[in-house]
């Protein structure tokens, strides 16, 4: 045990100089995801058929492919076409894209709950649509949004490991430097998973306390 | 051209399909079970068991599967010898239990409290009106969000290229390194066979949820 | 000198049926009137149809003179406050920004003089003491008097009111028709689709009957009520006479 503790003492550091990649690449890629998914689901709700049917098809094809895939097809693959991305931003392009899907599919179902009354009071008062959108509509469907959008954020959280498979130095990498150089993988992944664990524990408590100070009487979550 | 090695490469490409359904089958397989057992120890256990469950599927769902990969492909293997595929179906399979257990749980909790009372009052049992009343109601109740399920799992399978398992993913970044390119065309067919097995899948469990609905239990909207 | 507000032959179709066909009315300045009729004879759409939340298929709407026409849609709504059946306040605003955000949002008021007139108009429906509270903590005739002041903040020049009291328990509708009462008295421009016989007697200048996508008949309440000229007023009036807490109940029109 205190072989394991001094081997932990030794490798933690090392591990935990991943934890700044790991989150940048995590809140770029959710924070694109927010803006874009926000523009998709405008898309399937208020737009017109090429706008429709193009965030339709985007979501589809991003929601019915594996991660992994699309990174190797940004990174492996956009170069033939001249676009050339180190890592990074490979990795933030590729879970961007991809939580953008899954965030409008949330967003629209969000936005579609809030009841119609809203808008048409809003429009009696003389707001244009955009405006209802944002002062009224968003607003509400963004708290109704929290706990799935907080699902959502946690499990890109742990997809920014596979950011390794492209090369990416963030926590998962560094574990599988360490591992090859001591040979000692269980320990070190055991560690890592735990650096995990934290991390996505204490996001989902952020994102829950964000959830309990912006809630509203009568714009609970039925889910 | 392109075609041509696409037309050449094509058995490559469905034998790892071929490998990620397996892997599919089996880690769902095993979720499946360990899933609705653990299920049913959370909701009608002992408290310690309830709480081991608990803490079993808290870990398993907060760790990244790449990470549950690696620590099972390098880590467990230190102690125990086993082929990269017999440790996916493990890593992806336990985390499966997790996601599943979940599943199982709300459907259970979701058939009404009077369900079980009516049971008993007739004179079963717990586990037989668990099995004969409440799981035939919940397993209704499970198969959408199953189907979910179904699907991230289907796509989670192509992580197994980080440890070796010649997979759809892993077979697509052969073709690529041994024929110097087409990653675009490569890539974009390994998708597309995602994107249909996915596809038949879920339109597979649509059917067969429809198959076995009966009336209080009509599905909810696609 | 023209009315304030002039509707002229407003025609609107849903699908095959035809439900307003042809309606025309004006509103003076400072006048209240009540629109009556039994149910899918319009009355809504009619109302609706003024501030153009439902486009009418036909007719013109003049305010002050100036016609609506989608450009200057967002403008004249400025000044057509419209008061809804169930109400719709903001969900997710208290009392006092749902009552701010049209002057601040719309109107380009700083954040006091929008609290000022907030504060005034909530003291108008007495619920001064509600400022912090959400929607939701409120009850039906708590939540129509901020939604009668949301509109008095935007000091329109004429509020509609569709149907105000018609989802609220029979208990609770006599104090918003009490502030509606006060409205009129203080020479507020009211047109109003209501059943509620005591707000139409007393306060009302003149009533509106409406029958099948017609008008039938207008005039004074003490005309309308008391010596109605077609057999469809008087069986309606002896119709909701009968009933007058059921049909306030049941939400007519709904």
């Amino acid at each position: 045990m205190s072989d394991f503790l001094d081997f932990a003492a030794e490798h933690l550091p090392y591990i935990l100089a991943g934890v700044p990649t790991t989150l940048a690449l995590w809140i770029l890629a959710i924070t694109f995801g927010f803006f874009f998914g926000l523009v998709l689901a405008w898309c399937r709700i208020y737009g017109k058929k090429p706008a429709y049917w193009a965030s339709t098809g985007y979501i589809e094809i991003f929601r019915g492919t594996p991660m992994l895939v699309q990174m190797l097809f940004i990174y492996l693959g956009l170069p033939e076409v001249g676009l050339t991305f180190d890592p990074f931003t490979a990795a933030v392009i590729a879970i961007g894209l991809n939580t953008s899907a899954y965030q409008a599919e949330y967003f629209r179902g969000a936005i579609q709950s809030i009841p119609q009354g809203q808008m048409t009071a809003a429009r009696a008062m003389g707001m244009s649509d955009l405006q209802g959108l944002i002062f009224i509509v968003l607003p509400q469907a963004l708290r109704r949004v929290i706990p799935q959008w907080s699902n959502e954020a946690i499990l890109e959280l742990k997809f920014t490991s596979i950011a390794f498979a492209i090369g990416v130095t963030e926590i998962t990498a560094r574990a599988e430097t360490i591992g090859f150089k001591t040979f000692r993988f269980f320990e070190i992944f055991l560690i890592v998973a735990a650096v995990y664990f934290v991390l996505t524990a204490t996001v989902a408590q952020i994102l829950h306390i964000v959830e309990r100070r912006t809630a509203v009487p009568g714009l609970t979550l039925g889910r | 051209m392109i075609w041509e090695i696409i037309w050449n490469q094509m058995p490559y490409l469905l034998h790892g399909l071929w490998i990620a359904l397996q892997l599919l089958a089996a880690l769902l397989s095993l979720g499946l079970v360990l899933g609705l057992a653990l299920a049913l120890i959370e909701i009608y256990g002992h408290w310690t068991l309830r709480w081991t469950g608990i803490l079993f599927e808290r870990v398993f769902r907060g760790v990244p599967a790449v990470v549950l990969l690696l620590l099972f492909y390098y880590g467990v293997t230190d102690f125990i010898e086993m082929s990269s595929f017999m440790a996916a179906v493990l890593a992806l399979g336990l985390r499966s239990t997790a996601y599943q257990s979940q599943i199982f749980r709300g459907a259970i909790q979701s058939v009404p409290q009077g369900q079980m009372m009516a049971a008993q009052a007739m004179g079963m049992g717990r586990a037989r009106a668990v099995g004969w009343i409440i799981l035939p109601q919940a397993l209704r109740h499970a198969i959408g969000p199953w189907t979910n399920e179904f699907s991230s799992e289907l796509k989670a399978t192509s992580l197994a290229y980080v440890i070796g398992v010649v997979e759809l993913t892993r077979q697509g970044k052969y073709i690529v390194s041994s024929t110097q390119g087409n990653v675009l065309i490569v890539f974009g067919v390994v998708a597309l066979m995602y994107f249909v097995v996915n596809r038949l899948g879920n339109w597979a469990l649509y059917k067969f949820e429809g198959r076995i609905t009966v009336p209080g239990f009509e599905r909810r909207a696609a | 000198m023209s009315a304030l507000l002039e509707v002229e032959g407003i025609r609107k179709k849903y699908g095959q049926f035809e439900v307003l066909k042809g309606v025309s009315l004006q509103l003076e300045r400072g006048q209240a009137k009540v629109v009556m009729g039994p149910s899918g004879t319009g009355k809504s759409t009619l109302l609706r149809c003024i501030n153009y939340l439902t486009p009418p298929d036909a007719g013109t709407v003049r305010l002050d003179g100036e016609e609506v026409v989608p450009r200057n849609l967002n403008r004249i709504r400025q000044q057509v406050a419209f008061v809804f059946q169930d109400f719709n306040l903001f969900t997710h605003l208290r009392v006092i920004d749902n009552i701010t955000i049209g002057p601040r949002r719309i109107l380009g008021l700083s954040k006091t003089e929008a609290r000022d007139r907030a504060m005034r108009e909530l003291e108008r429906v007495g619920l001064a003491d509600k400022v912090r509270a959400y929607p939701a903590e409120l009850s039906g005739g708590q939540q129509q008097r901020v939604s009668i002041a949301r509109a008095l903040a935007m000091e329109p020049k004429v509020i509609l009111f569709d149907e105000p009291t018609s989802a609220l328990d029979p208990e609770l509708t006599g104090e918003v028709v009490n502030v509606m009462k006060r409205l009129a008295s203080e020479g507020m421009t009211m047109l109003v689709v209501s059943h509620e016989i005591g707000f139409a007697r007393s306060a009302a200048d003149e009533i509106v009957f409406m029958d099948g996508g017609h008008i039938l008949e207008q005039g004074p309440p003490a005309q309308l009520f008391d010596a109605p000229q077609h057999e469809r007023t008087r069986r309606f009036l002896r119709m909701i006479g009968d009933q007058v807490g059921d049909a306030a109940a049941a939400g007519e029109g709904a």
